[in-house]
């Protein structure tokens, strides 16, 4: 019995990729036949021969990379000022964080647009990332409970040493939250890489696509080759499978701080 | 205040100025100016023009706005208790000790981090009424052909089929809760004569609640926010059947220009959530289970 749901959490994706590699005339022939006799590779180049794959594929990893620093750096310090310093006024910000956590977020949609199209920011690649280096609610509480665990006689040692606060959280605060900063990475770059509506509603120019609009344009033009479309989502899907294999361990330890969260 | 207190203070406030920042720039203040957007009629061109309470007038008379909301409940009201449920009961599975624990683990989780824009397309063929997998898999047991995404009755549903197959997220969460379930509690039931199904009910499920309510509240605010696969795999259709309360604000504010009336429905929306939000915080000392923080 678990095999055979774990098969049919798979069929999507090995329907794609079984998809991808056929001739335009194998796509639909019943019963499906999963593993291609000929494999054809070259649907992998068609798409990019169609339309500029490589540019979409470029626009993601900016906006993805640069949003992902953003939030790592703002969760670190943000956090660090909410964790290790005593300040008044500190629980209030706190509260207020965890505020923002749970407000729904279609509510800002429309106004923020507004704002960005005023300061001339629609049609750039800043709305996608720029608001990632305030911090978001999340990575800054998840990166705030981590930085808890860890012994406030590091900073005092530190801190008779006569090192700032900045020193402090760069060189001796920052080199132990190894995990939870690769837990912010990781679910940052996600969040980025997969993000639709953001791009959608401030992205227009084609070479400034990101890869699920570039997939959406794709499927819109070509809708009826579906070997090429399935080459076309293999190919905006494979980053976040190969991420995945190599950071599998930091996938579930993000999980479990996050279950944690739930405390 | 003393030196050290005002470097306090000033250091605090150094090191949270991003969120600050962040907090004004975009809640507090788009929040304050969508009070001036629900008052004015706007299509960004001509000026705002100020209508006072004539977008809700123009609400109650939009039949949009009812089938909206309607849908948007069914899809959240449905779908997160059976999401909830398949994310548990794959938990549950795998919290066992069985072999290939991490190639499942991964299997059920990938899902939920793909682009949405890949797997909608995906699962637009899937639910293919002609060639789709999902009516093949019926037919093998004399059931179907179902129309799927093109009969009004049958799009939600499939869109909640859908959502099933993206829980891997909230199983991992249920997971690593469970695996915190202390051994000795279970063992100490067991002394007691309780079979399995007891401890589950018994030591289990209070154990993890706090987790169970931490999905459910995060689940049912996603999901009444739903956007990506509907504006791919149906846009709405058929005959308004997935018309999603976001779809419809996003319709209204960038394919119509509407912005004063997008964001009125986006405020209204944003009361329904926070009320559905303050309800379950209510109610969750009944049943939620926080261990006596000592």
């Amino acid at each position: 019995m678990m095999i055979a749901l774990g098969l049919t959490f798979l069929m999507p994706l090995a329907w794609v990729v079984s998809t991808s590699l056929k001739l335009p005339g194998q796509v639909f022939i019943t019963p499906i036949e999963w593993i291609p006799t000929e494999p054809k590779w070259d649907n992998y180049f068609e798409v990019f021969r169609r339309l500029p794959f490589h540019l979409f594929i470029r626009n993601s990893f900016f906006v993805s990379i640069m949003g992902t620093i953003g939030m790592v750096l703002s969760s670190l310090t943000v956090a660090y000022g909410l964790s290790r310093l005593r300040w008044p006024g500190r629980d209030f910000v706190f509260t207020v964080l965890l505020a923002t956590m749970m407000l729904p977020a279609v509510v800002t949609m429309i106004p923020v647009f507004i704002i960005f199209k005023e300061i001339n920011w629609v049609g750039t690649f800043y709305p996608l990332w720029v608001p990632a280096w305030f911090g978001a609610a999340f990575y800054i509480f998840l990166m705030r409970q981590y930085m808890l665990t860890l012994p406030l006689e590091l900073d005092e040692a530190a801190k008779i040493d006569g090192a700032s606060n900045f020193r402090i959280l760069w060189q001796v605060i920052t080199p132990l939250c190894g995990p939870a900063v690769a837990t912010i990475t990781i679910f940052a770059f996600l969040q980025h890489y997969n993000a639709f509506m953001e791009p959608l509603i401030y992205i227009s120019k084609s070479e400034m696509y990101t890869l699920p609009l570039g997939l959406l344009w794709f499927k819109g033009r070509f809708g009826n080759f579906w070997h090429l479309v399935m080459a076309a989502s293999m190919i905006t899907i494979l980053p976040v499978i190969l991420l995945f294999f190599f950071a599998q361990r930091q996938f579930v330890q993000g999980a479990q701080f996050t279950g944690l969260a739930g405390r | 205040m003393s030196a050290a207190q005002r470097r306090d203070l000033r250091d605090g406030l150094l090191f949270t100025s991003p969120f600050i920042f962040g907090v004004l720039a975009l809640w507090v203040g788009p929040m304050l100016y969508s009070i001036f957007l629900i008052l004015h009629k706007w299509n960004m061109l001509a000026p705002p023009k100020f209508i006072g309470t004539g977008h809700f007038e123009r609400m109650l008379n939009d039949p949009l706005v009812g089938k909206s909301l309607v849908n948007t409940a069914y899809y959240t009201f449905i779908g997160v208790p059976l999401q909830l449920v398949v994310a548990f009961a794959l938990a549950v599975m795998l919290n066992q000790q069985i072999r290939g624990l991490s190639i499942y683990r991964t299997v059920y989780y990938l899902p939920s981090i793909t682009p949405a824009v890949a797997f909608a397309v995906v699962w637009v063929q899937i639910l293919n009424p002609e060639f789709g997998v999902l009516n093949e898999v019926l037919h093998w047991f004399g059931l179907g052909p179902i129309n799927w995404l093109f009969e009004p009755a049958w799009a939600k549903p499939a869109l909640i089929i859908m959502s099933l197959w993206l829980t891997g997220f909230q199983m991992i969460i249920f997971l690593a809760g469970l695996q915190g379930v202390p051994q000795e509690l279970q063992e100490a039931a067991e002394i007691d004569g309780a079979n399995a199904w007891r401890r589950f009910l018994n030591v289990t499920i209070p154990i993890i609640s706090p987790i169970i309510f931490f999905n459910m509240i995060i689940g049912i605010i996603a999901s009444f926010q739903v956007f990506t696969t509907v504006f791919i795999m149906t846009d709405g259709g058929p005959q308004n059947a997935t018309l999603f309360m976001v779809l419809y604000i996003y319709r209204n504010a960038f394919e119509l220009f509407r912005m004063g009336y997008a964001a009125s429905l986006a405020w209204i929306l944003f009361l329904i959530i926070m009320a559905f939000t303050a309800i379950q915080f209510f109610f969750a000392n009944r049943w939620v289970y926080y261990e006596g923080r000592l």
